[in-house]
């Protein structure tokens, strides 16, 4: 862990977008790249995170920073249509679509709960989705595969980058959607990935060290990759400048 | 569009967030780039309880979201702190636990 090293957190505008300043120091990518964002308010963001560290820095709570350095290095080098891809893969294992049979509470709060989300994501993308009970899963027609791929390619690298990480935390690309298009709130959207686990805390208790600690941090890193998406997606209604990619 | 309660309210929360936020002691958290950002944004967009402009629900929605991070990241920064911060006991405390003493060995460990 490392110590704060710097007094002043501040941002500025460069050639290739917004900078965050560390006194007079300019971030820097794991990598080694100049920090750039393309939207203010993300850049405010990020040094917020920075400057709300106290004695020492904690890394694994700076999830916005994180997100910014993943879309600027690419660790894994993977292109736009191979993150669509990825994105559009955790559909055929999609936590809402994946049902149980037993115990018969926990299958009734699933459809419950979940046949709503996925109603509301049939009709908004004019797609047949549906649910299953069977180990392998639901059968996703390709069309319905292919129309989320259609949509996913309209957003920008960045901010493919937040959806693919949004999916990757919930296990849903259908409640990523919801998120997204703003049809859920992050609470919720949380609550309904951990639907079984809230379940089973109902019948026998929560452990604070371990649920609540879980629960924290999938809110905290879904929160930041929904607002990372909004950020780098925003239309011209912004007063700033966008760096196109 | 998601259930997001009074803009009021996720204001305030969010303005509260922001203050514990505020690492260093000394720098009022008034002047910080985020709350500037945060209360010129509610104020231009002037959100109220009307559920008809989609500018304002966006800015709401991304208040909302907003708010979560603040208050999960700090929430679970206190879990942290409580449950997995103190790191490792030192033998002798492991020992004295359940009542042993590690024996002294002249010439240290073998």
């Amino acid at each position: 862990e490392r110590k704060r090293f710097y007094q002043n957190v501040s941002i500025s505008q460069g050639e290739g977008g917004f900078e965050i300043n560390l006194d007079h120091r300019k971030l820097k990518t794991p990598q080694g790249k100049l920090f750039t964002v393309p939207s203010e308010a993300l850049a405010i963001a990020v040094a917020t995170e920075w400057d709300s560290q106290k004695d020492t820095i904690k890394f694994y709570t700076m999830h916005l920073t994180t997100l910014c350095n993943t879309a600027l290095d690419n660790p894994t080098q993977r292109n736009k249509m191979q993150l669509i891809r990825a994105a559009v893969k955790f559909l055929e294992t999609d936590t809402v679509c994946y049902r149980v049979e037993e115990p018969a509470a926990l299958a009734e709060l699933q459809r419950n709960e979940w046949d709503p989300v996925i109603a509301w994501a049939e009709k908004r993308y004019d797609v047949a989705i549906g649910s299953s009970t069977s180990i392998l899963g639901p059968n996703i027609p390709a069309s319905t595969k292919e129309t989320f791929v259609s949509h996913l390619a309209s957003y920008n690298m960045w901010a493919l980058q937040g959806i693919e990480y949004v999916i990757t935390q919930l296990k849903s690309l259908i409640l990523s959607m919801g998120l997204i298009d703003r049809h859920i709130t992050v609470e919720k959207a949380v609550l309904l990935s951990r639907l079984e686990e809230e379940y089973q805390i109902q019948r026998w208790g929560s452990v604070e060290w371990a649920h609540d600690y879980d629960l924290c941090e999938l809110r905290a890193r879904t929160a930041a990759g929904t607002l990372f998406v909004h950020l780098c997606s925003e239309s011209s209604t912004v007063k700033h400048k966008l760096l196109q990619d | 569009m998601a259930a997001l309660g009074s803009p009021l309210r996720t204001l305030r929360g969010l303005l509260r967030e922001l203050r514990h936020a505020g690492g260093r002691a000394g720098r009022p958290y008034r002047n910080s780039p985020a709350y500037q950002h945060v209360v010129a944004a509610f104020r231009a967009h002037r959100v109220t309880s009307e559920k008809l402009c989609r500018a304002q629900q966006e800015l709401h929605f991304q208040a909302a979201t907003y708010l979560c991070l603040l208050r999960s990241v700090r929430e679970h920064g206190a879990l942290h702190q409580e449950y997995h911060g103190k790191g490792e006991r030192a033998p002798e405390e492991v020992a004295g636990l359940v009542g042993f003493r590690l024996p002294q060995q002249p010439g240290g460990k073998g």
